[in-house]
Parts: C-alpha cells; sequence; structure tokens
C-alpha cells in the first residue's frame, strides 16, 4: 500500500487500506516522542505553514510538534476570516504562503470545506485542522490510534459517540473513520443534536445513553457547548448533563475496561463529570501524546506524496 | 430585408407544426411558411437536418443592470441570450436600484434601448425595495411597461400584503410571480438538508421552506382571483401541491430551471460553488418529481434562472459565496441533452415550456412561427455535443454548474426581429 494523496482532507474520502496506513506509519514515528533526542530527519528542510482561522491551542501545538520532531520548520499565523471584498480571500492568503515556498499547510477554518477549496487551488499539501462541522480527520485518527493501542483492534468494537453530534466535526471523522474500520458505532445525543440521514454513514443513533453504555467498548465524549448563534432549539445545560453527562455512577454499570476518550478541552461537570476524566478509565492525555505521532505520519505521508508526484510530473 | 429559412424541421406547438417546412421572413414578420418556397431573398439559411423552433421565451433573467455591472450588462447578457436561441428574456427586478418605480424602470428601459440585442420584457417589485413592507404602485408600474411582478430573491412574509398585491396585479392585468421560500425555515442553510447537509457539515435548507410558501402563495391567489407563477420549483412536494391546485382550477402556473432537472445535491459534495443556488439542488426523487412535472403539465415553463456572479464572489467559501448560476447560453442544451435525450419530452412539448407557455403567461406576442407572427427564431443542431466551459460563455460571470459537462444541442442561428443577431 502506497500513500498517494498530496492533501489529508477528511477520512470520508479514504479507504480502510489508507487510514491503516496512516497508523501503522504513527506507531512507528511514536517512538521518536520517547527517545532522549525527540527528533528524526524526514522532513528536514521543508516549511511546515499552520494556518489558523479558529482560535486554537492543543491543536496547533501539537502539529507544530510534530513538524518540528520531523524536522521541518515551522510557521505559525493565526488569521483574521476576511469576507467578500474585505481583506484577503482564503484563496489568496493561501497562494501568497505557497509563493513562500512553504511544502504544507496545516489549515483550521470555521467554514466547512476551506481545506478541500484550498487544497483544489494550491499544489502545496494541505492538511485539514478542522473546518466548521465538516472534518477534523487527524483528530479522529488520533482517537482511533488511541483505541487500537487500548483493545487492541477496531473491527468489531462498539463505539459510542456522546453529545452534540450535529455540530461536530469530531464526530463526522470518527464516524467515517471508525466506520471504515469495522467498528459498530452509536451516536447518541438527544434527538435535536443528531443531523439529519446520518444512519447513512452506517452509524447507529440512540438518545438512550445508559443502554448505549451497557454495550460500549468505547465511549468517545464530544465537548459541548451551549452558546450559539442559532436559533436552533438546544438543551438546557443541567438537563443535559443529567441525560447525557458521563458520571461515575453511569460507567458503574458499563464494561469495567471501558475506554473513555474525549477530545479536549473538557467542560468538567458538564459533559463528564471530574472523577470520570482522571478515572482508570480515561486515556484523555494519551490521545493527546499519540496525537503527536499521528500528526508526524500524516505530515511525512502527504509530504513525501507531493514529492513522488512533483518529481514524475518534472 | 428578407430571410429564406430552408428545409427546416419547424417545430412550433401553437400552429400544431412539426415538419420540414422553409419560412420566409420579410422586415421583423414571417410573411411565408410552406414547403419549398421558391422566393428570392437577401439572406438564405440552409436549415436541412437543423430544427428550427420559435426564439426562446426566458421569463427568469437576472441582467444585473442597473447596479451590478461588474456581473452582468444588458449588452452581455442579451449577447449570451441570442448565442443559446432566446430572442426574449424577462428582467427580474432585484437590480440597484430595485424596479420599483416608473423612474427605475426607466433607467433600464434607457439600457435596452442603447444595448438589448433581443426583447428584454419589464418586471417590477411587489414591494418597494423588496423589504416586504409597502407595496409597490402596480398600476404605475404596468403603465410603464412591466408585465409581472416579483420580489424575487425574497418572498412577501406579510401574507395580508401578499393577498393585497395578488388583487391589485390582478386587477391591472400583471402577473405575479413568487419566489416561494419562507426564510424562517430556509435560515442561513446553503445545501440541501438531509444527508448531504451533513456530509458536508452545511446548514441545510429544507423543502418545507419551498413548499409551506407555494401552498400560501397559491391560497392567497385563490382568494384574490388573481394569476399566480411559481418561480424555480425544486421540489416533489411544490409539484404536487401545484397540481392539486390546477386540478381545482386556480390560475396558477410554474416553471423550473434546468439544474433542477439536470443535477442532484451530490454534485455539491467537493464544495463547488457553481452547485449552490436558491433553492438548492435537491435529491433525485424530487429531481424525478420535476421531471413527471413537466411530462404532466404541472410545470408549465422552463426558465434559466440565470444569476452571475463575479469570481470573486464565487470563488471562495462555500457558506459565504453567492447563490445563482448563469442559464442563458446552456439551458438550450441543458433540456436536449436531459429532456429530449432522455425522452422526458418531445419537441414539441419542449418548445411549449420555453417558447410558447412563457410567452402566453407573460401575454406577449411571441413564442410562435405562424404566419403573421414576429421574425423571432432559433436554427439547432439537435446532435452536436460540446463541452461548456469558461472560455466558451460569453456572459460576464461564468458561474455555470454546467462547466466541464457534455451537452447535445447547439445554437446554429438566432434571428430576433427578422435580423440574424447570433451565427455559430
Amino acid at each position: 500500500m502506497l500513500w498517494t494523496r498530496k492533501d489529508l482532507l477528511g477520512l470520508e474520502y479514504l479507504s480502510a487500506e489508507e487510514i491503516g496506513l496512516i497508523l501503522d506509519t504513527a506507531e512507528s514515528f511514536k517512538e521518536v516522542s520517547s527517545r532522549e533526542i525527540k527528533k528524526v530527519p524526514a522532513l528536514r528542510g521543508k516549511t511546515a505553514v499552520n494556518l489558523f482561522y479558529e482560535p486554537s491551542t492543543r491543536t496547533r501545538i501539537s502539529f507544530e510538534v510534530a513538524a518540528k520532531r520531523l524536522s521541518a520548520d515551522v510557521i505559525n499565523i493565526a488569521a483574521e476570516a476576511s469576507s467578500v471584498r474585505k481583506g484577503e480571500t482564503l484563496i489568496d492568503t493561501g497562494k501568497n504562503i505557497q509563493a513562500l515556498k512553504a511544502d504544507i499547510i496545516v489549515v483550521r477554518h470555521n467554514c466547512s470545506g476551506a481545506a478541500n477549496m484550498l487544497a483544489r487551488s494550491l499544489d502545496v499539501s494541505v492538511v485539514n485542522a478542522g473546518d466548521g462541522w465538516h472534518e477534523h480527520p487527524t483528530q479522529a485518527l488520533l482517537d482511533i490510534f488511541t483505541l487500537k493501542e487500548k483493545l487492541g483492534k477496531i473491527k468489531g468494537l462498539n463505539v459510542a459517540i456522546v453529545g452534540d453530534i450535529a455540530h461536530s466535526r469530531v464526530a463526522r471523522s470518527n464516524v467515517w473513520g471508525l466506520t471504515k474500520l469495522g467498528a459498530k458505532v452509536t451516536l447518541c445525543a438527544p434527538e435535536m443534536l443528531l443531523p439529519p440521514g446520518i444512519e447513512m454513514t452506517g452509524a447507529g443513533t440512540s438518545s438512550d445513553l445508559e443502554e448505549v453504555l451497557k454495550n460500549a467498548d468505547a465511549v468517545n465524549v464530544l465537548r459541548m457547548q451551549f452558546e450559539r448563534d442559532e436559533n436552533t432549539a438546544f438543551p438546557e445545560q443541567l438537563d443535559y448533563f443529567k441525560k447525557f453527562g458521563i458520571t461515575e455512577e453511569r460507567l458503574a454499570r458499563a464494561k469495567d475496561n471501558i475506554v473513555v476518550m474525549h477530545p479536549g478541552p473538557i467542560n468538567r461537570g458538564i459533559e463528564m463529570s471530574s472523577g470520570v476524566a482522571d478515572g482508570k478509565n480515561s486515556v484523555i492525555l494519551e490521545q493527546v501524546t499519540n496525537g503527536i505521532a499521528v500528526r508526524m505520519a500524516v505530515l511525512f505521508l502527504v509530504s513525501q506524496a507531493r514529492d513522488a508526484s512533483r518529481s514524475s510530473d518534472a | 430585408m428578407s430571410i429564406l429559412v430552408k428545409n427546416g424541421r419547424v417545430v412550433d406547438p401553437s400552429a400544431k407544426i412539426d415538419a420540414i417546412l422553409d419560412i420566409l421572413i420579410k422586415e421583423d414578420k414571417i410573411v411565408r411558411l410552406g414547403e419549398k418556397i421558391a422566393a428570392a431573398s437577401d439572406i438564405v439559411i440552409d436549415a436541412a437536418g437543423k430544427i428550427v423552433i420559435p426564439g426562446i421565451v426566458d421569463m427568469h433573467v437576472h441582467l444585473r443592470e442597473p447596479g451590478r455591472e461588474d456581473k452582468e450588462t444588458v449588452a452581455s447578457a442579451t449577447a449570451a441570450a441570442a448565442k443559446g436561441g432566446v430572442t426574449t428574456v424577462l428582467a427580474m427586478p432585484n437590480t440597484i436600484p430595485a424596479m420599483d418605480s416608473v423612474e427605475n424602470l426607466e433607467l433600464l428601459k434607457k439600457a435596452i434601448q442603447k444595448d438589448a440585442r433581443i426583447n428584454v420584457q419589464l418586471c417590477g417589485t411587489i414591494t418597494k425595495g423588496r423589504l416586504g413592507l409597502e407595496l409597490s404602485d402596480v398600476a404605475a408600474l404596468k403603465k410603464a411597461g412591466a408585465c409581472a411582478i416579483s420580489d424575487d430573491g425574497s418572498s412577501v412574509d406579510n401574507a395580508e400584503l401578499m393577498l393585497e398585491a395578488l388583487k391589485r396585479a390582478g386587477v391591472s392585468g400583471v402577473l405575479t410571480i413568487c419566489h416561494c421560500e419562507d426564510k424562517v425555515l430556509s435560515g442561513k442553510g446553503v445545501v440541501n438538508l438531509g444527508f448531504t447537509s451533513t456530509r458536508l457539515g452545511l446548514r441545510g435548507i429544507s423543502n418545507a421552506s419551498e413548499y409551506e410558501r407555494v401552498r400560501r402563495d397559491i391560497e392567497l391567489a385563490a382568494r384574490a382571483g388573481s394569476p399566480v407563477h411559481i418561480a424555480h420549483v425544486s421540489c416533489r412536494e411544490s409539484v404536487e401541491i401545484i397540481a392539486q391546485a390546477k386540478r381545482s382550477g386556480i390560475k396558477v402556473t410554474s416553471e423550473t430551471a434546468p439544474h433542477y432537472f439536470s443535477l442532484i445535491e451530490n454534485e455539491v459534495l467537493g464544495y463547488d460553488t457553481n452547485m449552490k443556488m436558491n433553492p438548492p439542488l435537491r435529491s433525485r426523487e424530487d429531481l424525478l418529481a420535476i421531471r413527471r412535472g413537466l411530462q404532466d403539465g404541472t410545470i408549465d415553463v422552463i426558465a434559466s434562472d440565470h444569476a452571475p456572479h463575479t469570481e470573486n464572489e464565487k470563488d471562495i467559501e462555500f457558506e459565504r459565496a453567492e447563490f445563482g448560476v448563469v442559464g442563458l447560453e446552456t439551458e438550450l442544451a441543458a433540456a436536449v441533452t436531459e429532456l429530449i435525450g432522455e425522452k422526458v419530452l418531445d419537441w414539441p412539448e419542449l418548445v411549449r415550456k420555453i417558447c410558447l407557455n412563457p410567452a402566453r403567461i407573460l401575454g406577449i406576442e411571441r413564442g410562435g412561427l405562424a404566419v403573421g407572427d414576429y421574425a423571432d427564431l432559433a436554427v439547432i443542431s439537435e446532435k452536436d455535443s460540446w463541452t461548456a466551459a469558461k472560455e466558451s460563455l460569453i456572459s460576464k460571470s461564468k458561474n455555470s454548474a454546467f462547466l466541464g459537462r457534455s451537452l447535445k444541442g447547439l445554437v446554429d442561428y438566432t434571428v430576433c426581429g427578422g435580423k440574424i443577431i447570433y451565427q455559430r
């Protein structure tokens, strides 16, 4: 299996084999971070630009650490989203970065499809670090990597994703990745937070957390955001915690070795109690560590594929 | 000046003609129609093997002049129309300023007089500034030349006001055209609501936001006793509601656009903003319902909803890009490819949808090829295929949903008012 894509835009677009290749590559990169000298020369001489239109600390830092451990030069740009006739367009910004001879743009944007648009317009590699409600592929990859590390496999696992599925790019990427790898995914949320047609991905849906947790091998708990510009219906915060909060009592009725994940940052006491976040089933900090290996793998693979296609064009 | 169009397959359902005939044009009228006309003429068009139809009457076109001449002008739009076989358009009134007064209509009329290469019919607004708050003076708009009113791009939310608008339009003999959209329901949606909006992570637009307003506007028209025309029908429920209204004798007509019988929501999956229009591309089921509606007469008209936008307004993030696509140069080919090619309609039926019906609905003397009719016609090579490309479009804007698509049907000649205004 050879990786041939210059970009990583979403897990919907990948085959199970391609996802497997990223995971395998990540596994071999994981060891780098435990060395005395945490660096390999795989991307020496390459420039990676983190172009972030949304505030983000952990994803941006994770990408930066990953690129640096591969010996790439890293530039961070915190950009202001611009509209028509006001400031530079996304494509113009991308073209300017490309003109600086950057090799990879890691982009985070509040508009769904922003990474797709950049990738279409540019020759540099584009890695999606989260676009609107669309996808956040590296987050899902690190979730899957962690799960595989903990439980030894993905195929056949019952994975619950709990929270605001409708507005979550993390949920979408996880659904695509996990279903392609053969896991049984159940999305658990109040009806109003399930997006239409989501069951067509192969994932099941439920509003009964107790029932879902009974069978789950793992639960991925999404961050809840109650402040939104929408006039759509939204559950009351306290009511939500009562029905969908992950607590010690609920976990006590789940499988003993259930894996509890969260993409962070956690709202303690809203989607998850402190006891669970810090408890024996939680792998939240391991997810952060694995994020580096997964992002190293992604940066390495897209960069290699771009080099290969450029040399064959020449 | 005389033109003899020889040996073409002349299709004119208003005169029940579908035969190989010659057409003799003198000045701006058709003077003879028959087999092997031997008369001398200044110009002879050899139409052997080609189809001759009345010039297309496109009752939904945004010329963008006055106000947004960077997108399109009367000159560029009517040139594009000529290339597409279109000889009459109804100019949508959402210009800057909007066509809500005689004074503003005069601005447009000046531009038409100066630059138009085809017939341009005028459409006023239903409300002042298209704000839905205060009615325009429909009698005055009519006097200044408007044959229809529409707040296209918006619906009049206030039902009482809409009822009054329909009543007054009826009294003035002006057609009311409705853009049916409940913006409370469509909200900030940008694509069809469903699995597509979920996959893309974009806000959805439900069928209900369209058909609930179709239902309301038809009910209001029935109460007012005035004719109503439903613009750009995109979904199956709207087709059903219109069919029922027609069966119960309400004076309702409707139109759809080529993208709604050619394309479905899957096209949006790559975030191509040339697939972004309002209403959005719908499901396969909706497309099939639109085709059935065209077949059974529920949908009377095909109109382009030609909506030019600059690259700056389209080549940006999907949710920020403007809604709308150009269509004057591709509507005939889309219909030939998707409707004739797939046996949804035959030629006489298609000519009804693009020539005869819109002319009748607007009450204008076009859409036929009988002796005494205006010499507006298009000569078409039905089987010639071509690929729509930015470079091949002469419209000022290139935001076509058909770019890169192989289409059948090319216009060889367009004649308008007895003059050849386009030749391939």
